[in-house]
């Protein structure tokens, strides 16, 4: 580059080296459609590469259970997609309810989400304790999903990259978007150092960047910044095998198979200018004791680690994927709220069909970010 | 020298005693057994004062005999009956203390 | 409670307790956090449950016994905690687990991290069987616990500590298989007029020498490849050097090749690292004050840079001094100018044992990739470059995340700098590329069961 600014043009222009902007890059690359990626730091650096890893349908909103279900589907190949499984397993997820309300809702979920094909099996507190003998007591109810499972986040965001890149897609790492230009019919990126990006079409994927990147071109798109809080515990023998979660607020938590229970609930500390965040030690110590609620004998183990992963969360907690109400070209896919790595696989898909045939057979109702715009209804 | 350490089952101990021990003897049981060691001592110089090794963490399960000897390395947790987890180069013995080293222990 | 800003020293070995005498001089009531059940740190751990019949060579319980019981005169001056294990520090606040099992929060205006360090490892064939020990771990099970760690105690690696624990082995009357050092007798040559600053340390390493020479034992010397054998627990240690490759039998090895500062802490409260390229070590940044880069962050001892014992003292006892002086406190310019002059002799020692006794790098760059690297989780050498090529990615924490590599109970503690330099070669790229495992809390494993005596308003 020899110090110059060198300059770029491409198809497609993606904002973000999260799973959804690599998923998106894998998914163009596939339909050879030239495509260049920006990552300000490391792909995956952030949620995507440090999530919890739930792979969840149960529990979501029935607005994403279109999209979640597509997932589900790339889930089960994910070996074909990416060259690896990511360690996905299909454990189940078992969700509790502490009291008949909670109960009551698991049981509402359920029949909804009959209408999306969507399983749950509701167990009574008998079966509770006759099938996971190691939950503590004060379960009212719970509600188990076979299809779910969980998968290593650490290994999932780096195959979603690695394959981008060898069906095709230009990733640039160490990239920071600092502006951007609509230039009719596209737009031209600047980003540091040294670079300028011309495209067609601009899909912004940049988590909980997506608004300040929304921003530049004069799109307001509510999300703020939140770091999940996590922990895992030393090895311990297998005994949990589903992904547990609650009905209500509460922890996730999941053990895998080298033995480590890896949990997590609350909040730790951000700071989106320096891109930095980190785990709250009076938060991971409210999530050691809820978890060993949950599982009582957790008590016996010790913690070993806690970490957390920066993260967008939108006002209503649903994700903002979809064209832009304003602008031709332009496509966000951000404020995943905290459950986005199972549903990353499938955004990439279906943003993809959108950019290339104009329509998606798996809807994103309720989803998109004409919620967000002034005038619209959700909006109000 | 006096030596209270004794073996179990023909089974011999890791380390060698150089020293005199002050302690006082107590005793204490490796997985149901009794054995002896010295008040005051790390759990760990009374384990191998009796045991080649103990073996009985996740994730290899490998044969465990301690490594740094200053509660850095974690390599010498052990379970105590009770239900405690302790790192044995940290934890002082205690008479009654009742360790257990099976591996084929499936409990936390 | 008095308005006295409040400084927390983490650490009390000879560089904490140094600088908690100075800080009570001062007029300052210090809160002292100590890991272990008494002060004194690794130098001066007391023997206080063995006898020994003869005097071991470096070791002077008198002189321990004395450097403890001064720090214990004036406990009444200071916030002593012994027992209690630092899990997270913030700008404003630590968190530490008592040896009650409770852990408890504490603010402070001024943190002195005076961790000591853990012996350097290099992984090698076999160094996950039981029986294979640290220097440091042998050196404790003998001091601490009056015991060999075997019948026969094979002695690898480099450094003084290496002759210094074969050396009181033997005279405590222990059987020593072999000691081997990587590093060549003349090496030692260019290092002598460093050497010298220090004549008494100088004089100390010699006897070692003589001692494990006169025992009869088998030095190798320039080792350049070994392999511990054994199914489960040691058999023997084979050992190459410029003789060919000789098998010893022994039931127990002792290893280590220099020492790591232990600093944890200082990365979680965001203190700047630099790589030393001699050492291969990131080191936090911090200069002969002990003054850190992070205002208020002081750093002294071993847990900052190696300098052995006196430089600790020295050190914690000149960054206590810097304390009182940002403190806007009085304090005798003259003696901080003849800390720092000590300091510097200290410094010019260590770097003669550098020379003498320098890293073996290609030891550790070649680890077979059946190796294991991290023994809390098994990882492999080979599946560390692996990874590498696979995803072309070298830096370690990526490394880490790839292969769970640093994941395990130790937290990186040991393999840390050997994968950074198996994934540097196998991607070839500089060392300083693959950058350095980072801190996570808690920095020691943190019991479930402990309780907290805090409620946060909005935790």
């Amino acid at each position: 580059m020899n110090g110059a600014r060198s300059r770029l043009r491409t198809e497609v222009a993606i904002v973000g080296g999260g799973l959804v902007g690599c998923s998106t890059a894998l998914h163009l690359a596939r339909r050879r459609v030239p495509c260049v990626l920006l990552e300000a730091e490391r792909c995956g650096a952030h949620a995507s590469g440090v999530n919890y890893g739930g792979v969840r349908q149960q529990g979501r909103a029935l607005a994403e259970l279109p999209l979640a279900g597509r997932a589900r589907r790339i889930w089960g190949r994910l070996e074909r997609l990416v060259g690896g499984d990511g360690e996905f397993r299909a454990t189940g997820h078992l969700r509790l309810a502490r009291d008949e309300a909670e109960a009551a809702a698991l049981e509402g979920w359920i029949r909804e989400a009959a209408r999306y094909g969507v399983h749950g099996e509701l167990l009574s507190r008998e079966a509770l304790r006759a099938r996971f003998p190691w939950l503590g007591e004060g379960f009212a109810a719970g509600s188990f999903s076979a299809d779910d499972g969980q998968a290593n986040p650490r290994l999932v965001a780096p195959l979603f990259a690695r394959a981008a890149r060898s069906e095709g897609a230009t990733i640039l790492e160490g990239r920071t978007v600092v502006a951007i230009e609509r230039a009719p019919p596209g737009f031209v990126l600047r980003a540091e150092p040294e670079l300028e990006l011309e495209a067609r079409v601009l899909v912004n994927a940049a988590g909980a960047w997506g608004t300040r990147i929304a921003r530049l071109l004069g799109e307001e798109l509510p999300s703020e910044p939140i770091a999940p809080n996590m922990l895992v515990s030393e090895p311990l023998p297998f005994r949990i095998e589903p992904n547990l979660g609650m009905a209500g607020p509460g922890i996730y938590l999941r053990q895998v198979p080298d033995g480590s229970v890896i949990f997590g609930g609350g909040r730790g500390t951000v700071d989106l200018e320096r891109r930095r965040c980190r785990p709250s030690f009076a938060t991971s110590l409210a999530t050691i004791g809820e978890a060993c609620r949950v599982v009582p004998e957790l008590a016996r183990a010790s913690i070993i680690r806690t970490w957390a992963g920066i993260e967008g969360r939108t006002p209503d907690d649903l994700p903002i994927i979809g064209p832009s109400p304003r602008m031709a070209g332009l496509f966000h896919a951000f404020g995943f709220s905290g459950h986005g790595f199972m549903l990353a696989p499938a955004v990439g898909a279906v943003l993809a069909e959108l950019i290339l045939d104009g329509h998606s057979a798996t809807s994103l109702a309720g989803l998109e970010p004409a919620r967000f715009a002034p005038g619209s209804a959700a909006a109000a | 020298m006096e030596d209270l350490d004794d073996p179990i089952d023909g089974a011999h101990g890791r380390w060698v005693r150089l020293a005199r021990a002050r302690g006082e003897s107590v005793p204490f049981t490796i997985d149901g057994i009794p054995v002896r060691g010295h008040a005051g001592q790390m759990l760990i110089a009374a384990i191998l004062a009796v045991r080649p090794d103990f073996g009985c963490l996740p994730p290899d399960r490998r044969s465990r005999a301690g490594f740094c000897l200053i509660g850095l390395c974690q390599d010498c947790w052990v379970r105590l009956a009770d239900g405690r987890r302790v790192r044995a180069c940290t934890t002082p013995l205690e008479a009654g203390m009742a360790v257990r080293l099976d591996p084929s222990d499936e409990s936390w | 409670m008095s308005s006295d800003p409040l400084v927390v020293i983490v650490g009390a070995g000879p560089a904490g307790m140094a600088a908690a005498r100075t800080l009570v001089e001062g007029g300052l009531r210090p809160l002292v956090l100590e890991k272990g059940p008494t002060p004194g740190g690794r130098l001066w751990q007391r023997p206080a449950t063995v006898d020994f019949e003869r005097r071991l060579p470096g070791h002077d319980p008198d002189r321990a016994e004395r450097g403890v019981s001064d720090f214990l005169g004036i406990v009444d001056r200071i916030d002593w905690y012994p027992g209690t294990t630092v899990l997270d520090a913030t700008r404003d606040r630590l968190w530490a687990l008592g040896s009650d099992g409770v852990i408890d929060q504490t603010p402070w205006d001024a943190l002195l991290v005076a961790t000591g360090a853990l012996d350097r490892v290099v992984p090698l064939p076999g160094w996950t069987l039981a029986g294979v020990y640290t220097l440091g771990g042998a050196q404790a099970a003998l001091k601490v616990h009056g015991c060999a760690v075997g019948r026969r105690v094979a002695f690898l690696g480099t450094g003084p500590l290496l002759w210094l624990a074969a050396a009181q082995h033997l005279a405590a009357g222990a059987e020593v298989a072999l000691v081997a050092d990587t590093s060549h007798r003349l090496g030692a040559l260019p290092a002598l007029p460093d050497l010298l600053s220090d004549p008494q340390r100088l004089a100390l390493g010699l006897a070692c020498f003589r001692i494990v020479r006169r025992a009869g034992v088998p030095i190798r010397l320039g080792v350049r490849a070994a392999i511990v054998e054994g199914n489960e627990t040691v058999r023997a240690i084979s050992v190459e050097s410029r003789g060919g490759r000789r098998h010893f039998t022994c039931d127990a090895v002792a290893m280590g090749f220099g020492l790591v500062p232990q600093t944890q802490l200082l990365d979680l409260l965001d203190v700047p690292f630099d790589l030393v390229p001699t050492s291969g070590l990131w080191l936090p940044r911090t200069d002969r004050s002990g003054r850190t880069p992070v205002p208020r962050v002081y750093a002294a001892g071993d847990g900052a840079r190696v300098l052995g014992g006196d430089a600790a003292r020295l050190s914690g006892e000149r960054a206590a001094l810097a304390i009182l002086e940002d403190l806007g406190r009085p304090t005798d310019p003259e003696r901080v100018a003849r800390l720092e002059r000590e300091l510097a002799r200290q410094e010019r020692f260590a770097r003669g044992l550098a020379r003498a006794f320098p890293f073996p790098a290609e030891l550790e760059a070649r680890t077979d990739d059946d190796t294991v690297v991290c023994r809390c989780e098994g990882v492999t050498a080979g599946a560390i470059a692996s990874a590498v090529r696979t995803f072309g990615r070298h830096d370690v924490n990526a490394v880490k995340a790839l292969t769970r590599c640093g994941m395990g109970r130790c937290q990186g503690r040991l393999c840390g700098p050997a994968a950074a330099r198996i994934a540097a070669r196998a991607a070839g790229v500089p060392l300083g590329e693959a950058g350095r495992l980072r801190a996570q809390p808690p920095i020691e494993p943190l019991p479930a069961r402990a309780r907290c005596m805090v409620t946060e308003p909005n935790g």
